[in-house]
């Protein structure tokens, strides 16, 4: 029994399409079986609401007269690139403030115009024959930009680690303030609603994939950096650690703040919560099968941030399930837990999605082009050594 | 035996007396310093948790006001600004009295001010900044 793209495509337009969040078809292929859950469901939906720092927004102000090649440029007092063609330019949601430092970012000035909120423009520029403005200080609201696009290179991560400190004193990381000694251990998935982990193969996702980016219909636009499908996988062919990523592209016009929240993690800097969903065709048994996966099948590898090197030690593995009840075992020691990624927001994402496709708004398509898989030579993330143009 | 939460104002020229001493010698109370901020020649707070017989903690009190304290019931200080949270649970991670944790169920953010020691940990580690501790 194997459903089509098309097929399916053809029972969304007709209404008759069966549409579930990942977590209902789970509750359902576990009271009724796999494979019926797997004949009677068309489309499953998923969804992920956690800090993904690989976030930005390409922007494009329009002309000043007389008009200007902007170089420097500010957004409320954070940097944008000046590197791009006279009025283009790309925010990348990490960059701090230039006064008010990681309390405010790219990403506050992204979630600032989402709510309609102005922003300072300031630039400067060398004053050209063409471009002969050397300076401008102006406001601009969302609805001013000709155009506005989040293009978010590395997101949806499959799978993430959870993080430890064995050292003796508190540290800040992107993971949040780590306890000493073991205190505490935070994480950062959606788990079974997880859109990469419950398509592990990447039998759906692939470039040209539709998806929900910020409360906005977007795109798959391409493998996200760091994309490393030979991560090691569990009896599923889940991975055990983080493995696929994708880059996500979405009119940020459309954007919702309620799925795009800047965020500060002190001592470590500016990143942005996205919202991410991806519905998942039910092509076969084999894809309902990793669709049926919950929490209490999915695990994640625990590391020690403690040690501040690009290897870390891995202290083992733990469930989901494990995670989410508020304590995990690790070297003996009973180690309390919390989130990073919101598995409220995960949930409504994963609704909100399922409303698009069941009222006919989202239709799915097959990739235009795979994500590199696994086992098939794609070369692992590279390091960076630190040499000079001697040695090379 | 009876908890409560007060908050004492100190005036400017206070402080001769090291009155959560007294709280422990005179009135056998045990008084536990949440939160303070005392500087010589200004009004000065500390938000008080005081535990014992009731009786005893009435006392107490009347020797905290005729030392010239103000004492009130500690109000609502810790805020959870319920807007800009966007309920990642960051927060349950570095709360050590388990004051906020997550609905096993519904994953809601639950906040259980009678458990919290203001010990701020959640004020610093919530990227949304929507904890604040007002004084």
């Amino acid at each position: 029994m194997a459903k089509s793209f098309e097929e399916i495509n053809a029972k969304i337009a007709t209404g008759e399409a069966v549409v579930m969040t990942a977590e209902e078809f789970a509750a359902l292929a576990a009271d009724e079986g796999v494979a019926h859950a797997a004949k009677r469901v068309d489309v499953v939906t998923t969804g992920t609401f956690g800090p993904m720092c690989s976030s930005g927004a390409f922007f494009n102000f329009g002309h000043s007269d007389p008009p200007i090649k902007m170089g420097e440029i500010t957004m409320n007092d954070v940097p944008a690139s000046g590197g791009l063609a006279a009025v283009d330019t790309y925010l990348g949601a990490t960059e701090p403030s230039r006064t008010r430092g990681i309390e405010y970012g790219g990403a506050h000035v992204i979630e600032d115009l989402i709510r309609g909120r102005a922003v300072r423009l300031r630039a400067s520029g060398p004053g050209t024959d063409c471009y002969p403005r050397i300076e401008i200080d102006t406001h601009v609201t969302l609805d001013d930009l000709n155009q506005a696009y989040l293009f978010n290179p590395r997101n949806a991560y499959q799978n993430y680690a959870v993080a430890v400190n064995s050292g003796d004193r508190l540290i800040n990381t992107y993971l949040g303030p780590l306890l000493p000694r073991l205190g505490n251990a935070t994480y950062c998935s959606a788990g079974a609603l997880s859109p990469l982990l419950n398509d592990p193969l990447y039998r759906t996702i692939g470039v040209g994939t539709r998806c929900f980016v910020a409360g906005a219909p977007g795109y798959v636009a391409w493998q996200g950096t760091q994309h490393n499908p030979d991560q090691a996988r569990d009896d599923n062919g889940v991975p055990v650690a983080p493995a696929g990523t994708i880059a996500v592209i979405a009119d940020l016009k459309s954007a919702s703040h309620e799925f795009f929240s800047a965020a500060t993690f002190t001592g470590y800097g500016v990143s942005a919560f996205v919202g991410i969903g991806i519905p998942i065709p039910v092509l076969d048994e084999d894809l309902a099968a990793t669709l049926a996966l919950t929490d209490a099948d999915l695990t994640a590898t625990v590391f020690d941030y403690g040690v501040a090197r690009r290897s870390r030690p891995a202290l083992g593995r733990v469930t989901y399930a494990q995670l989410r009840s508020g304590a995990i075992e690790i070297e003996g020691k009973q180690v309390p837990t919390g989130p990073i990624s919101s598995l409220t927001t995960a949930r409504r994402i994963a609704d909100e999605l399922k409303r698009w496709v069941v009222e006919r708004r989202f239709t799915l398509v097959p990739p235009l082009e795979p994500l590199p898989q696994p086992d098939t030579g794609a070369p692992a993330p590279k390091p960076l050594e630190i040499r000079t143009e001697e040695a090379i | 035996m009876a908890r409560v939460r007060l908050d004492l104002t100190f005036p400017p020229r206070q402080a001769t007396k090291p009155v959560t001493y007294h709280l422990v010698k005179d009135f056998d109370l045990t008084p536990n310093i949440l939160r303070a901020q005392i500087q010589p020649g200004q009004q000065g707070r500390m938000l008080l948790e005081v535990s014992g017989p009731r009786e005893a903690i009435d006392e107490g009190i009347a020797f905290l006001e005729d030392e010239g304290l103000t004492v009130s019931p500690a109000a609502s200080d810790i805020e959870l600004d319920e807007e800009r949270c966007v309920v990642c649970g960051l927060c349950t991670a570095v709360c050590r009295p388990g004051a906020l944790a997550l609905d096993a169920e519904s994953a809601a953010l639950v906040f259980d001010k009678d458990a919290c020691v203001y010990c701020e940990a959640c004020v610093v580690a919530c990227p949304r900044r929507a904890v604040t501790l007002r004084f």
